[in-house]
């Protein structure tokens, strides 16, 4: 339990050193998204007849910011231990793979939340924000954060250099993050796009997350929730099987 | 009492290449062991497969009777590695490595005992300076510290005086020594043959994945090495040709070499049947560059 407290604990302090990076710099992008997004479409577009379209756009950012650092967290600390050979500190010591998992993941999911929470009290301050469900946003966050930053020890598992690791972001996760209707909904897509948008996770999390704001969302909550603890499983599931062989960190 | 190191046949392939080829090996419990041998030896490949962090192709290797694939959490808790690379986390200071690096050991309160080793390594003045702000040697004390955290029976240091300078090298063997003396099996690789001559007991030497001579340190310079015999000779005295044709001529000394010590006297003999006059004369230890020269030499022949 200790070592896997002590884990837990250097991966926390490890992005809190150096929180005007890991936890500020998200946060403004985050909220110069709604500056920018809201000053511009306001007045064009109506997701919900209920709704503002700048109240629509706040949950959606947040869980973007949520998951966006999650992931980032457990790939970067891996692949920047790994290149750097520090990962031997971790290595040599009796640590279970089950408490390495553990401990990367819930570091992921705190730093997920430290920036979500940022950018919630931040831009509050823009519109109104209701909390129809607050045990559902709470479930969403939770498990959309715990997804992410298993990906991301599996990125960083994998990833040998830098440059991998940001094809990974750049061209995996920013696109699932994108176009996952954070900033519309997937019912003002043609049909073939509502669709492909169907067989993206990162939907299901921020749809799921919504509708514990505003008690309206695209697809039931139950629903997402089915497809977010499906994915979850299956990737932790392959992260422990990694970490069980040792893959890429004892050859 | 279980060997400190048990390396039975063990092979490790990388693709083509055989890193560790078929080695036998046991270190006892209290030992000052060295390994020794060039670039590329498999050094480093050996002591990564003692801590787990290469998987072998086949065979086994127990820390203090504990198997370490099989009962990985007690051979690691018995094994304490200085690695070769001058590795550390950027976000940390010397205190918070240390912390950290016993709490993944499961100890909570180790303060008065890292106070100890950064006392013993000289960096108590250093414990609360960012791992990025210290120099080479003083990072490479703070590895030495790592290992050390959790009292562990072994200790194996990766070349730890490669890039070191002369003052820390004492240091630091003044402290392993007496680490070996509180009963600690001590295992090391280095380039520097006079220190791996001076502090173990026993050697190994490895060429190409295989270990080519393990004895005694003393028992191998016997075997291989020979003595050296310097003169200086009267001025104009000439050296007899039979001696000259093996001699070698350093300034106004000539240098001979011989093995068994009943040599000299023949030796002696001849010059002064011949002549010659010795002035100054002393008989040189045989060393472990010698021996080491050698091997690696008789093995590529
Ligand atoms: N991860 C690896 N992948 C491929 N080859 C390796 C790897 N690690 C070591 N080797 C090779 O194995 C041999 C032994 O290396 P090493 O154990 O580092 O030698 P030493 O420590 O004695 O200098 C070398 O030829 C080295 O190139
Ligand atoms: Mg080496």
């Amino acid at each position: 339990m200790t070592s896997f407290l002590t884990l837990l604990y250097k991966e926390v302090l490890r992005f809190w050193k150096v929180g005007y990076q890991t936890v500020a710099a998200p946060a403004l992008a985050a909220l110069l998204y709604q500056l920018i997004f809201s000053h511009v479409l306001s007045t064009h577009v109506k997701v919900y007849e209920t709704l503002s379209y700048t109240s629509f756009l706040i949950p959606g950012l947040v869980m973007m910011s949520v998951l966006q650092n999650a992931f980032a967290n457990s790939s970067s600390s891996l692949i920047q231990s790994k290149v750097t050979g520090n990962i031997v500190f971790v290595l040599l010591p009796p640590i279970s793979y089950g408490a390495f998992y553990a401990a990367y993941v819930i570091a992921s999911v705190i730093r997920g939340f430290v920036v979500g929470v940022c950018v919630l009290l931040a831009s509050w301050w823009f519109s109104p924000l209701t909390f129809v469900a607050p045990l559902w946003i709470l479930v969403f966050a939770v498990l959309g954060a715990a997804l992410m930053g298993t990906l991301g020890i599996i990125a960083g598992l994998w990833a040998d250099k830098f440059d991998q690791l940001a094809a990974f972001q750049n061209f995996l996760i920013m696109p699932l993050t994108f176009l996952s209707g954070v900033f519309y909904s997937i019912h003002s897509l043609p049909e073939f796009w509502q669709m492909v948008s169907s067989y993206n996770p990162v939907l299901y999390m921020i749809d799921g997350f919504r509708y514990g704001f505003f008690g309206i969302s695209d697809i039931s909550p139950w629903r997402c929730l089915s497809v977010v603890m499906i994915c979850y499983l299956l990737l932790t599931g392959l992260a422990l099987i990694l970490l069980k062989r040792g893959y890429k960190l004892r050859s | 009492m279980a060997a400190a190191i048990q390396v039975r046949q063990l092979t490790k392939r990388y693709g083509q290449l055989v890193a560790l080829d078929q080695i036998d090996l046991e270190i006892q419990q209290g030992e000052f062991f060295g390994l020794l041998g060039p670039n590329g030896a498999g050094k480093t490949t050996l002591i990564s497969s003692f801590a787990g962090l290469v998987a072998p192709n086949s065979g086994r290797v127990a820390i203090m009777g504990h198997d370490v694939q099989t009962d990985y959490q007690n051979s690691r808790r018995c094994l304490g590695v200085v690695p070769q690379e001058l590795v550390y986390d950027p976000f940390f200071t010397v205190r918070e490595t240390l912390q950290f690096q016993s709490g993944y050991y499961g100890i909570r309160k180790n303060d008065a005992w890292i106070d100890e080793i950064l006392a013993n390594l000289d960096l108590t003045g250093k414990a609360d300076t960012n791992m990025r702000k210290l120099s080479g040697g003083m990072k490479r004390r703070v590895l030495v510290a790592q290992a050390l955290v959790h009292r562990p029976p072994v200790i194996v240091l990766d070349e730890p005086t490669a890039g070191v300078d002369v003052e820390l090298r004492q240091t630091l063997w003044k402290f392993i020594r007496r680490l070996n003396e509180e009963g600690h099996t001590i295992v090391l690789t280095t380039h520097y043959l006079e220190e791996a001559e001076s502090q173990c007991g026993r050697i190994a030497m490895m060429k190409a994945g295989q270990v080519i001579a393990l004895d005694r340190t003393s028992a191998l310079l016997r075997r291989f090495a020979t003595h050296t015999l310097r003169i200086t000779l009267r001025n104009g005295d000439v050296l007899p040709a039979r001696i000259a044709e093996t001699a070698e001529r350093r300034g106004t000394q000539w240098q001979l070499q011989f093995e068994r010590f009943e040599q000299i006297e023949q030796m002696l003999a001849e010059l002064r049947n011949a002549g010659c006059v010795v002035e100054d004369m002393e008989v040189g230890k045989p060393d472990l560059e010698e021996v080491f020269v050698k091997l690696m030499r008789a093995e590529t022949e």
